[in-house]
């Protein structure tokens, strides 16, 4: 059985390293300030007891007032898993760090955030539109975006 | 003198027989030599999680029929275990059941879909594909007994799965079961010997592990490269934790331990689907839930499982409303090719070919 870490659990990790980095926790996700995204990864990952190694999923969602992108990972040296979350409160330009020097696996899930959400990724290697064309007006999963293009 | 050659860039695709789909692969070839690839997706994008929110729980789950449409039985059950957290619902046992038997059955029939269509690229023209369909034909008699439907099936809902088999299910499944064995053991003393398969395949595009695990690789691909990673085994849904069953792995990570990886999980399949006959009992197939879901406001869930092609997720947020707020779908099609530039550098035009067969992707699940 996978154990879920909890949030509270994997915020005592980070106190040492990281004091000012964890925002807030609630069941079983961590809220990390996104400034410190790339470092705490990299802890995450690096730390022999937590060995978070396999990044399974990056989403965003749009909450209006912010963007959050949720980050589940699995370590499969222990197999446990965490949800680490970070916010943005922008609707223009919002970015986050890139984690794709730690995960080569966020690579093109990250481009699909920025293209379908429009939040960029900072130190990404090839940062650019995955499933719409270039050129397309927008982000389409966006809560207020409209349908501008014309049959 | 040696001879100056100039980097070449070639549009494999869209419309290729090789790329399984509408994929385009741009690739620079040194002569005949892979020096860089750009896989360029979305001619098949319909804007599924898009759509998701703006339909109701169950009506979303005919959307995830049509992302992996090979294996629509498991994508019905990742979502329905999603929703499930959501509601925090219970599913009757025998509702677990057929779901396992039905995800097993999908499973054989991607997986058959799988080798069959490597070997079409192999140059084994109709062939051995036409053995593979001939006995994925059967499976998806069996989906139509059981919901009327063979490919978009739509057969798991929340709370457990659409309807109870129908009596005439059971003897019909009892004479698949039996010619299963032979089935295999033919196809495998067809395939798994023959030279051609094993100079095309051996010791070709081989997967570090390391490798594969950075980069979020899952399901078959995984396994070849020497992981027993297995969602059913690592965190059992379902009633997968009431059947015995192993996870085969490979030793090299080469597009054959891919091949034999999933003709062996066909096997192991088939044996899960016997147990699920011997234990299944009578009872109800799905719980009692409101005809209009509606989860708490806030509560969020990601389900997964192990999907034919490796973990398929849904992460879903719920506002109180009856639709999703948000439906991410974690697709192991598009995760698994993040590694494809890395496998593919260096390997010559043709085995690019069986590489990109022996990772097995489904355009529906890879653009959604």
């Amino acid at each position: 059985m996978t154990r879920a870490f909890q949030g509270q659990e994997l915020a005592g990790f980070l106190r040492q390293g990281f004091p000012d980095a964890v925002t807030g926790w609630a069941g079983d996700c961590l809220w990390i300030d996104a400034p410190r995204l790339l470092d705490v990864a990299r802890f995450l990952k690096d730390e022999p007891s937590l060995a978070f190694n396999f990044l399974s999923s990056v989403s965003a969602v749009d909450y209006i007032d912010h963007f959050e992108l949720v980050y589940h990972l699995t370590s499969m040296t222990h197999n446990h898993s965490a949800v680490l979350k970070t916010r943005v409160y922008t609707r223009d330009d919002p970015s986050v760090p890139s984690v794709v020097a730690v995960w080569p696996g966020a690579d093109f899930q990250e481009r699909e955030v920025w293209d379908l959400m429009g939040v960029a990724f900072e130190g990404h290697p090839n940062l650019k539109r995955i499933m719409l064309w270039d050129g397309f007006p927008g982000h389409p999963h966006r809560k207020d975006f409209e349908d501008v293009v014309s049959y | 003198m040696p001879i100056r050659t100039e980097p070449v860039t070639v549009n494999i695709g869209p419309q290729h027989p090789s790329t399984h789909g509408v994929l385009r692969l741009r690739v620079t070839f040194d002569g005949e030599v892979i020096v860089d690839v750009e896989p360029i997706f979305g001619y098949l994008h319909r804007g599924s999680e898009k759509l998701a929110e703006e339909r109701n729980y169950v009506q979303v789950l005919t959307l995830t029929d049509r992302l992996d449409y090979v294996a629509s039985m498991t994508n019905n059950q990742a979502y329905c275990l999603a929703v499930e957290k959501l509601m925090g619902v219970e599913v009757p046992l025998r509702g677990q059941y057929l779901r396992v038997l039905a995800a097993e059955l999908q499973r054989v029939a991607s997986h058959l879909v799988a080798v069959g269509f490597l070997l079409q690229d192999l140059g084994a023209l109709a062939t051995p594909l036409m053995y593979c369909f001939r006995f994925r034909e059967k499976i998806l008699d069996l989906f139509e007994m059981l919901c009327g439907a063979r490919i978009t099936v739509s057969y798991m809902r929340p709370g457990g799965v659409f309807a109870d088999a129908p009596p005439d299910f059971w003897p019909a499944l009892d004479v698949l079961l039996a010619e299963a064995s032979e089935l295999v053991a033919e196809l495998e003393q067809l395939l798994m010997q023959n030279e051609i398969v094993l100079i095309r395949t051996k010791n070709v595009g081989v997967l570090p592990l390391e490798t594969a695990i950075a980069h979020s690789v899952s399901g078959p691909v995984l396994k070849a490269s020497g992981l027993a990673w297995d969602w059913r085994k690592m965190d059992p849904y379902d009633v997968y934790d009431r059947v015995r069953f192993d996870v085969p792995v490979g030793d090299r990570g080469d597009n054959y331990d891919r091949l034999r990886v999933r003709i062996e999980e066909v096997k192991q399949s088939l044996g899960i689907v016997s147990q699920c006959v011997e234990q299944i009992e009578p009872g109800p197939a799905r719980a009692e839930l409101p005809f209009v879901l509606r989860p708490p406001a806030g509560a969020e869930a990601y389900g997964r499982v192990e999907a034919p092609k490796g973990e398929l997720g849904f992460y879903l947020v719920s506002d109180g409303s009856i639709a999703p707020y948000r439906c991410k779908i974690r697709s192991p099609s598009l995760i698994n090719l993040t590694v494809l530039r890395e496998l593919l550098i260096g390997w010559k035009l043709a085995d690019m070919i069986v590489t990109l067969g022996s990772i097995d992707i489904n355009m529906g699940e890879v653009d959604r």
